[in-house]
């Protein structure tokens, strides 16, 4: 009775675990399902503003659109006047420095170096018109620019070098009749852009994202979720969700992937754990600059080189700007494997007047640490360079680089350094010794679009490694499984350990050689016992 | 010599499956630590966490098991013999002596094995599983989202947890080598897989009453 009961229990035991192990379950993560399901629905337009009686004319200005817009919409321009799009700058707290105001107006990049003095170029990515130079009206509502953002005609462009104006070619008519949530075509212009050509900046914003697949990006892919880019970074009365560390500092206002997924978006909360102190970003990102390379490193130092009293351009093997006479030398790279930080989401920025305190200069030291409980590890694109500072005082310099023509100490159009950095410093207010050096800068770039599929996301080994190619290989402060370990724990421990399995052989050897040793005189007493 | 019922059904049932666990685990865990690649950091990661809930269910029951058994009586220390059992090992044995202490049902185990499996069980599981189970927790989100265990370092979670495994595995090793000292170099061994093992004649009556009581 007892046999049977056994066998019929380790026979259920037995099948048990086979369904375990044989049967696959196939999972359906509800909340991603939800999501989805929430994102696939697009919004239509509630208005057609082609039969707005106040559109129905020409307008021979931009202003006018403004005009006829704020009409309408008669608070909205106030929002977009307190808004960072429009004033290049926010007051925030920084550790360090205090508070202070911060953007456009004092930051500088090791790209393009900074707006100041280049106004006219630069503006064609400011949300208003008529930004000649440092007396642009950031009071005036009618030279705020809704059309950059709202034109769903695919048709507004601002002009090159006009100050923020729009090209002659646009049909504000047809614009100001088309408006609507802004597409990733209208946030692209400008942030896909910067830099001065498409993906220079930030290596995971580029215009492959206007009609990618699933590989490039999960959300924005056209044959996905075909997501905009306010979908994320959502706006409530003009002010967006979102932060790009070149300009910001705060943990404030960020667009997280969190807010739609959780902090517990996997079934395996062996994963879950890791939000802790890990990004999404950092696994879910393995590599930027999918589709187009973006530039790693800027070489000021290279620029004005001319041939035959000209400028000239060369350009590598993937069709990217190596050298340009205006702006040196570049090394661009697709693919990229992001670098890793800790980052607590608050940051410094060199300011213009700052004192170089060591080299190279980090133009935007990101803060945190493995102990700050607010940070985590982030990829980052790293750019590289070196620009132009003043040696003897210790500053970078804002040089005039932009001028619509010679003469004007524009370093694009007459390559003297030695003008152009005193025509800059004198506009930004600050002294210049007429002594400039080229020094080594490094700038941060969070990188947080481009997001792989789960099937691509970086795997467990790329980080949890000895090796020295691991993607945390350089993170310290932290203790990480499977790349790190107590040297002299595990070297004492691994000689204790071959040391009791020498001493058990040795043992073992002794007691084989010492018995067959005693069997040879004690044959007798063998025998004696074996005869009993 | 008379044949004794000296390891009783669950107490092999949870020799072996702790030995299996543990070979395991440590196949796992060192993979986890980096030492070498067999199941990739990935699966080794997770074959680790679903052995150490196993494990730790075993030492639950292990636990219960010598505490109503009054099994845990055999690991109560003793001085009485202790040096002579240690120089057996070290000189006795290749003399051909004989055991100093003799092996019974109520006393399985000779001095230095009551003070080794006591250090064993008191000192370096507890170690181990604690570390271990604080490595598990460590920086998991409780219900309102705060992180939980935080203020230990992972790195010191980590130290302690690699020395007990590092112990068990120099346990492990001089643990089997020690079962090839009884009788003959296997009957030990035997003795944990059927239960049966031979032993000394003694002037004892009651052997074959305990035997016939527990027996399944």
């Amino acid at each position: 009775m007892k046999r049977t009961i056994i066998i019929f229990i380790g026979a259920v035991v037995i099948t048990l675990i086979l369904v375990n192990v044989l049967h696959k379950e196939v999972y359906y993560n509800l909340k991603l399902e939800k999501l989805k399901q929430e994102y696939a629905i697009k919004p239509v337009t509630p208005v057609d503003h082609s039969q707005f009686e106040e559109l129905q004319k020409d307008f021979n200005t931009p202003q006018e659109v403004t005009g006829a817009c704020i009409s309408c919409h008669n608070k909205r321009h106030i929002e977009i006047m307190n808004s960072s799009h429009w004033n290049w700058e926010r007051v925030s707290y920084v550790e360090g420095r205090g508070i202070s105001s911060m953007g456009k107006r004092n930051v500088i990049n090791n790209y393009c170096i900074g707006a100041q003095t280049n106004e006219q170029s630069c503006a064609k990515c400011h949300i208003g018109f008529g930004m000649t130079n440092d007396h642009f009206d950031f009071n005036n509502a009618r030279n705020v620019d809704c059309m950059v953002c709202h034109d769903k005609s695919d048709e507004y462009i601002k002009g090159a070098a006009m100050s923020g104006y729009p090209d002659r070619s646009v049909n504000l008519t047809k614009v100001a009749q088309n408006v609507g949530k802004p597409t990733k075509y209208n946030c692209g212009i400008c942030h896909f852009n910067s830099g001065g050509g498409n993906n220079v900046k930030h290596g995971d914003l580029e215009n492959a994202l206007l009609a990618c697949d699933r590989e490039v990006d999960v959300h924005m892919a056209a044959n996905g979720m075909d997501m905009e880019c306010v979908a994320c970074h959502t706006a409530e009365n003009h002010q967006m969700l979102g932060r790009l560390y070149s300009v910001s500092s705060t943990n404030t206002q960020r667009a997280t992937c969190e807010q739609c997924h959780t902090t517990t978006p996997h079934f395996d909360n062996l994963l879950n754990r890791h939000n802790a102190k890990v990004s999404c970003q950092a696994c879910h990102i393995p590599e930027y600059a999918k589709v187009n390379a973006t530039k790693m490193e800027w070489k000021w130092s290279d620029a004005g080189r001319l041939k035959d009293g000209e400028p000239f351009e060369e350009d590598d093997e993937l069709g990217n700007h190596s050298y340009m006479s205006i702006k040196g030398s570049f090394k661009w790279a697709k693919n990229v494997k992001p670098d890793y930080i800790w980052f607590n989401g608050t940051a410094d920025h060199y300011l213009l007047g700052d004192t170089i305190q060591s080299e190279p200069v980090i133009i935007n030291p990101l803060f945190g640490s493995h102990d700050d409980e607010e940070s985590k590890i982030v990829p980052v694109k790293i750019h590289v360079g070196d620009q132009i500072y003043d040696k003897k005082y210790k500053m970078l310099i804002q040089p005039k680089l932009y001028a619509p023509e010679k003469g004007d100490s524009a370093f694009w159009q007459d390559f003297d350094w030695a003008t152009a950095a005193e025509a800059g410093m004198k506009r930004v207010g600050l002294p210049y010794s007429g002594e400039y050096g080229f020094v080594e800068t490094v700038m941060y770039w969070p990188v947080n679009h481009m997001v792989s599929s789960k099937e691509k996301a970086v795997s467990c080994a790329e980080c949890h490694t000895r090796e020295d190619d691991g993607r945390l290989a350089k993170l310290t402060g932290f203790y990480l499984p499977g790349r790190d370990r107590f040297k002299t724990l595990d070297a004492i421990a691994i000689i204790i350990f071959f040391g009791s399995l020498a001493a058990v052989i040795g043992h073992a050897a002794l007691r084989v050689i010492t018995s067959i040793r005693r069997k040879k005189y004690e044959v007798e007493i063998i025998d004696y016992n074996t005869e009993n | 010599m008379r044949k004794a019922y000296i390891y009783k059904g669950f107490e092999r049932f949870w020799h072996w499956t702790q030995a299996s666990l543990i070979i395991f685990l440590a196949l796992t865990g060192f993979e986890v630590h980096g030492t070498f690649h067999i199941f990739g950091f990935e699966m080794a990661a997770r074959f680790h966490r679903v052995a150490s809930w196993m494990l730790i269910v075993l030492v639950v029951f292990a636990i219960f098991w010598h505490i109503v058994t009054g099994e845990w009586r055999q690991y109560i220390p003793t001085t009485k013999k202790l040096k002579d059992q240690i120089l057996y090992y070290s000189f006795g044995m290749f003399k051909g002596e004989k055991h100093p202490t003799k092996k019974t049902e109520l006393s399985k185990m000779n001095p230095l094995q009551r003070l080794v499996y006591l250090a064993f069980k008191l000192i370096l599981v507890p170690l181990t599983v604690i570390s271990g189970i604080l490595y598990m927790f460590h920086k998991t989100f409780d219900q309102n989202n705060m992180v939980v265990i935080e203020d230990v370092s992972l790195g010191s979670v980590a130290f302690w947890h690699t020395l007990g495994g590092f112990l068990l595995m120099i346990f492990l090793i001089v643990h089997v080598y020690m079962t090839t000292t009884g009788h003959t170099p296997t009957s030990n061994i035997k003795a944990m897989i059927t239960g049966y093992e031979e032993l000394e004649d003694e002037d004892e009556e009651k052997e074959n009453n305990n035997t016939e009581d527990i027996k399944l």
